[in-house]
């Protein structure tokens, strides 16, 4: 068996994958991560007003770009997310189907591993599909990345296409150096509801 | 109304929601707030998602606040437990969240499966910080989802109003 240190398709760097979701951001766009190193690559992008660190309450990640899709519907909700964070709450992909928000696109990056807490396997390294698990559940605009060829292909898309959309990017399980996020969410939600807003 | 002319406490929580601006409404089904989600459903206004679980309501509604909205859970006390680790967000971050909580397992409960999550709702709710107000009387329940409301949304802390048994009725399995 194929262990995800040793496989041929986890290649892409999250770091820069990271970097390439969130480019040329502007305004217009608001970003979730979810629990651990998808945190600190989007801390390592550049920290962003707009942006709210889940760094708790595991398998919530997709479910708050939900609700902040559904509030603002102008603007673009992007969670990045880890493939062993949306294993937690795989029901969410049925409720996100269902609500379909056509401004929420939902990016796992994916290297097969619990990589906080010492690279044990997840379920993704033991064949299971989470694009496969979202066309299933309601959520058409669902693929996975493999190569950066695909990944040039998937950013206009889950940047700009109605949503919900959802990708699976396969990363290698490479730790890159911690870079921290604000970790006050006091801090984070109020900064965000004063750009969103105007008022904390 | 109800058929004797009387005001139905299910409309008058739909109006608190009206009155206050809460346009998002997070649901696991349940028979206590099968009237109230049919209300809040037909309403354009109101955007009316069903979860699979409790839990993403909690986070769902993490993500109305930051984006500017208010929202409410409704759910019934089994569902409490599954929110549990999701209320670390509001805990930590200091959100408001409104829950509107349906209780089984109390006042006459037959069902024995629903008496362990019903019997321990407040005890779990207030070890995550929560704020627990309890409705018995139909003629109470307009005031206190108001105050529960004004509670979390002005002084942003989480709210739960638990609907009692005394209030929806024990629902009866067998014959005691």
């Amino acid at each position: 068996m194929t262990t995800a240190a040793t496989s041929p398709i986890l290649t892409l760097d999250r770091r820069s994958v990271v970097k390439a979701l969130v480019a040329d951001r502007g305004n217009d766009l608001m970003c979730v991560s979810g629990i651990g190193s998808p945190c600190w690559d989007l801390a390592a992008a550049g920290d962003h007003p707009l942006n709210f660190y889940l760094n708790g309450a595991m398998g919530s990640a997709a479910a708050i770009g939900l609700g902040l899709a559904l509030a603002q519907p102008q603007k673009r909700a992007l969670v990045i997310t880890g493939d062993g964070e949306l294993l937690m709450s795989l029901g969410v992909l049925a409720t996100i189907g269902v609500a379909a928000p056509k401004n929420l696109a939902v990016v796992v990056l994916d290297n097969q591993v619990y990589l906080e807490t010492g690279a044990q396997p997840t379920h993704t390294s033991h064949g299971v599909d989470l694009a496969a698990a979202a066309r299933a559940c309601a959520i058409p605009a669902a693929e996975t990345v493999y190569t950066q060829a695909d990944l040039d292909a998937a950013l206009p898309r889950i940047r700009r296409a109605d949503g919900p959309i959802f990708a699976v990017i396969k990363i290698s399980p490479e730790k890159p150096p911690l870079v921290l996020p604000p970790l006050e969410a006091t801090y984070t939600k109020h900064r965000m509801r004063e750009a969103l807003t105007g008022k904390p | 109304m109800t058929a004797n002319g009387a005001v139905d406490w299910r409309d008058q929580i739909y109006d608190v929601f009206r009155e206050n601006d809460i346009h998002h409404v997070a649901h696991v089904p349940d028979g206590g707030h099968a009237k109230l989600i049919k209300h809040c459903e037909a309403d354009p206004k109101m955007k009316t998602v069903t979860l699979t679980t409790e839990e993403e309501g909690v986070a769902m509604l993490v993500g109305s606040w930051l984006g500017g909205e208010r929202g409410a859970l409704l759910i019934q006390s089994s569902g409490v437990g599954n929110c549990m680790n999701a209320l670390s967000t509001v805990k930590h971050g200091k959100f408001p969240m409104l829950m509107l909580v349906s209780m089984r397992g109390t006042w006459g409960e037959g069902m024995p499966w629903q008496v362990p999550m019903g019997q321990a709702t407040r005890a779990v709710l207030e070890a995550m910080g929560v704020i627990v107000y309890e409705v018995n009387a139909a003629d109470e329940v307009r005031d206190t989802v108001e105050k529960a409301s004004w509670l979390a949304f002005l002084s942003s802390v989480p709210v739960a109003v638990l609907l009692t048994q005394h209030l929806i009725g024990t629902k009866k399995f067998a014959t005691a």
